[in-house]
């Protein structure tokens, strides 16, 4: 199905199914441990032996001699793949850094070799037997040094690296009221709760793959490409994803070296990167430096904007795209936005939950909340004032929805923005002091291709396969909800099959298009399936109705099931789109309003209350799409307060490399958080009219802490995590 | 176990060692013996009544209770989330009390009663725990979601028994099930994709009381 044209009325909108809060269909496996996770395949592999990954001890250089005798000879072992054994292997289309070093080594932790033992015990024991010699050869690991000299980058090798509108630099000369700032936001891990898992099996040239992977179809091609093995030889099978967060996009080394260890061992292979390893040797978010400039009237409108950000990657990396939301998110007819990109031998760079926004928010967000305190402007009011229903760089192509200041005073109205005093400093209860802060959220909704199947059979039994995953999104139930509503079954009547290549191929998960491309996948099959159908039953497809599991036509009625017959009817079908997207600009918004408490002592931060209101299309789940929001929210906690990877500049590795060390939020950091939908319906978007919401959830809330510590503390702090150790040092400043 | 049997492995493990030392002056090709002709692995045998079934096992004595339950039990229910005690994905009760399973060798519970997320509840004979969790949305991806409950239900009995908390404004007095005492107990407990605040909307129900 081609989407070039506005959605229209469609089976959709009767809304009998789509849009209510229904109970996740797989939360009964998923509460009692009975959904299986990639390891966990005892029923599809159960001789499977067991690899246990060995990481490079330096981040550049190479292995100079690796002695594998005594590893060889302990019990259990079966195999070790290192460099040596696996043959050739060709770097993966969106990998940066080789999965499987030696005897030159990119990045530390670096995969260098597999064990693989009969037991987990006896591999992991083997494993440290193995001796690794090393030449360390001088790597790049100070981003702020390598930013000095590197060069400016556009979001992609085709995209110009500076956009500009107007004349920025006079227009920000001339106007009255100015801010130049520095903000830094620090490297991040996903730290999904399921590491990196595999289990490969081989018969004769062809391989399954149990995996852990957000998306089907570029992880097969990867597989195979890595490999050297046909596309057709290469089978994802991955219906459960204990969390990605972007750090599933890609085939990683648990998949790679099961499969290598899976063919020298002869058998089966069992891999899960160790906790310990995975911050290391996977990817990260960028750490950014930004400088924005805002300059703007007495009447609080901005007339020169410009966001600079820098990040580092390994070679042939990209950089993290700090600045893109401020290309659409405010007016002003000056602007300026570029990135630069420094060479770095960290481990690989790459999305983490809405790369780009997430970081770029953190920055600008706080610039608009420093801007308005300059100009003695309500926060609120000064991002309302510069609202924009067009895009600023094409002011002839409009947003196809824009409700960005209807979520700002909705959430101002709903979390008592009114009793904020605008003076820092100046609200205490007990020994806390107490702040609120405010930012926009912004997030562009993106489309991608998605097909799927569609079957009944004849008890009237609707299934539906595609290779679309479900990372802890939802889709299984939208999925169900979309084919229960366009078929007119009940939910229960929906059997939803995904996360395997022999499926049609879906959008995946990931940069918020999940819910709205495979959905609208779902949608293309099912009309295919309701024609198929009606020309079974000799009706005219345009007047047929789908209802209560029969299908009627004028005076006609038929249950599904006898439709189907005993061969049951089945329909595969993908939704294309067009470029209304380029007519019109699609995004999603948000208000995000953070009250927290300063301990006047200690500086200690504790979150007391969190409310974002979004705009967002349609909402096909209420209940699953408020629970993306809220654990984006926790993540922008997690990014405001407490994450950070550390960096050891001497010998290039992230330092705080496992669960202990690298924090995230618990269950004591977080209180109870508040979401609101506002109603939209977006018809460029697709037939569904929904948007994403699990990126939008996190963009802005780091920043709307910040400015909430600000307004409690009068510390103004511009270097994520806002830690207590800042918060004093400031103090001493304003107390 | 005899003390036969321990001097037997032990042997066994100073026996493979050797192998080792001896064979880094080899070329790596012939120092590998055919795996028959290895030391063999020390095994224990523990006797472990899970979810209400006891069976007896031989097992390595390196072997943690969680990988004891996921790899030999099979019982994958219970997750490996970091294998460090950091993030209490692999969390059981034992003896009904909850534990880290990845922290504590097989081993070391012969003997015990364990039950773990697949003890609690059936897909369809939920546990109220596993019920309000799919009422509340209190999971996304379900990794952590077996931890979470098995702890969720542990901490309500904790706050019944009056075991104190850091939270807890007198020790004395006995604790309540209120959303910051759950938070503070269930705090070893982490979800990345972070359903906190729906976890303790189903931890209030299950308790009684209002989040």
């Amino acid at each position: 199905m081609k989407f070039d044209q506005p959605a229209g009325q469609n089976p959709i909108d009767q809304l009998k199914v789509i849009g209510k809060p229904t109970n996740r269909i797989d939360g009964k496996f998923k509460t009692t441990g009975t959904a299986p996770y990639a390891y966990e395949r005892h029923d599809a592999a159960p001789d499977a032996a067991y690899g246990y990954v060995v990481g490079a001890g330096i981040a550049k250089g190479r292995i100079t001699a690796m002695d594998l005798t005594a590893a060889k000879a302990a019990p259990g072992v079966l195999a070790i793949v290192t460099a040596d054994t696996a043959g050739p292997l060709v770097k993966g289309d969106f990998n940066t850094a080789k999965l499987l070093g030696g005897p030159a080594i990119d990045h530390y932790h670096q995969a260098v070799a597999l064990v693989v033992a009969e037991t987990f015990e006896q591999a992991r024991a083997a494993a440290a037997l193995i001796r690794v010699d090393y030449a360390r050869d001088k790597g790049r690991f100070d981003l702020d040094t390598a930013l000095k000299t590197a060069p400016l980058k556009g979001d992609d090798d085709k995209a110009p690296p500076v956009h500009r509108v107007g004349d920025f630099e006079k227009a920000f000369a001339a106007a009255p009221i100015k801010l130049d700032a520095l903000y830094e936001t620090p490297d991040q891990s996903h730290a999904m709760m399921e590491p990196h898992a595999s289990i490969a099996s081989w018969a004769g040239d062809k391989l399954t793959l149990w995996t852990s992977n957000q998306m089907i179809a570029w992880g097969k091609g990867d597989v195979a490409k890595t490999l050297g093995i046909p596309k057709d030889d290469v089978r994802l099978i991955s219906p459960y994803i204990g969390g990605g967060f972007g750090g599933k996009l890609f085939v990683r080394a648990d998949a790679i070296l099961a499969a290598l260890g899976a063919k020298q061992a002869g058998r089966p292979v069992k891999v899960a990167l160790q906790r310990p390893l995975m911050i290391n040797n996977t990817t990260h978010r960028p750490a950014t430096r930004q400088r924005i400039r805002l300059g703007a009237g007495e009447d609080g409108k901005l007339t020169a904007i410009a966001h600079e950000s820098g990040s580092g990657d390994l070679p042939g990396g990209g950089p993290e795209t700090a600045v893109s939301q401020t290309r659409l998110l405010y007016a002003g007819a000056n602007r300026l936005t570029s990135m630069r990109l420094a060479v770095l031998d960290l481990p690989e760079g790459n999305a983490m939950r809405a790369p780009g926004e997430a970081p770029g928010l953190m920055a600008l967000e706080v610039a608009m909340d420093e801007m308005a305190e300059k100009l003695n402007m309500d926060p609120v009011q000064f991002r309302i004032v510069n609202d924009t229903q067009v895009d600023p760089e094409k002011p002839g192509r409009k947003f196809s929805q824009r409700q960005l200041v209807e979520c700002l005073r909705m959430g101002a109205d709903k979390f008592g923005w009114s009793q904020r005093n605008a003076k820092p400093r100046s609200v205490r209860d007990g020994r806390w002091l107490v702040g609120m802060g405010v930012a926009s959220g912004f997030r562009n909704n993106i489309t991608m291709k998605s097909g799927a199947r569609v079957g009944i059979d004849k008890k009237g039994m609707v299934t539906v396969a595609t290779d679309m995953t479900d990372i802890g999104t939802g889709t299984y139930t939208i999925i169900a909800q979309t084919a229960a509503e366009v078929m007119g079954v009940p939910l229960e009547k929906v059997n939803v099959l995904l996360g395997d290549s022999s499926f049609p191929v879906a959008a995946g998960s990931g940069g918020q298009w999940g819910a709205n491309s495979s959905t609208a996948g779902v949608y293309a099959a099912c009309m295919k399936l309701r024609e198929a159908v009606a020309q079974k039953l000799g009706f005219n497809s345009a007047d047929v109705e789908f209802a209560d599991g029969k299908v009627r036509s004028g005076n006609r009625s038929v249950p599904l099931a006898q439709a189907a017959g005993d061969a049951g009817l089945s329909a595969e079908d993908s939704i294309e789109f067009g470029d209304l997207a380029k007519k019109e600009q699609q995004s999603t918004f948000a208000g995000h309003f953070v009250e927290v408490g300063v301990d006047a002592y200690t500086g200690e931060i504790r979150i007391r209350r969190m409310l974002a209101v979004c705009a967002a299309g349609r909402i096909l789940n209420p209940k699953s799409a408020r629970s993306q929001v809220i654990g984006a929210m926790t993540m922008g906690v997690g990014a405001a307060l407490m994450e950070e990877l550390a960096i050891d500049k001497r010998f290039g590795f992230f330092v705080n490399h496992d669960l202990a060390s690298y924090e995230v939020p618990v269950h004591a950091d977080i209180p109870h958080q508040e979401v609101i939908f506002l109603e939209e319906v977006d018809p460029m978007s697709s037939p569904m009219k929904a948007k994403g919401v699990g990126e939008l959830g996190l963009c802005g809330v780091g920043a709307a802490i910040a400015n909430a510590i600000y307004n409690a503390s009068g510390v103004r702090i511009r270097e994520y995590p806002i830690t207590l150790d800042k918060v004093i040092a400031g103090t001493a400043m304003v107390a | 176990m005899s003390q036969n049997e321990f001097q037997l492995s032990r042997r066994g493990v100073i026996a493979a060692g050797t192998v080792g030392v001896a064979a880094t002056a080899l070329p790596a090709e012939a120092a590998t013996p055919p795996l028959q002709d290895r030391a063999m692995t020390p095994t224990m045998p523990v006797t472990l009544k899970v979810n209400g079934r006891t069976s007896r096992l031989d097992l390595d004595t390196r072997t943690t209770l969680l990988d004891a339950l996921r790899e030999h039990w099979k019982l994958t229910g219970t997750k490996k989330g970091c294998d460090h005690g950091q993030c209490g994905a692999c969390t059981v009760l034992v003896d009904g009390r909850r534990i880290n399973s990845c922290l504590t060798l097989a081993v070391m519970h012969d003997g015990d009663e364990i039950t773990t997320i697949e003890g609690l509840g059936k897909p369809d004979d939920l546990h109220p725990m596993q019920a309000a969790f799919i009422k509340h949305d209190g999971y996304q991806c379900g990794y952590c979601t077996p931890g979470q409950i098995c702890s969720a239900v542990a901490v309500l009995d904790e706050i019944k028994r009056g075991v104190p908390s850091h939270v807890q404004a007198d020790i004395t007095a006995g604790a309540s099930p209120t959303a910051v005492e759950m938070r503070e107990r269930m705090s070893g407990n982490i979800c990345r994709c972070g359903a906190y605040s729906n976890i303790i909307d189903a931890m209030s129900e299950v308790a009684g009381t209002k989040a």
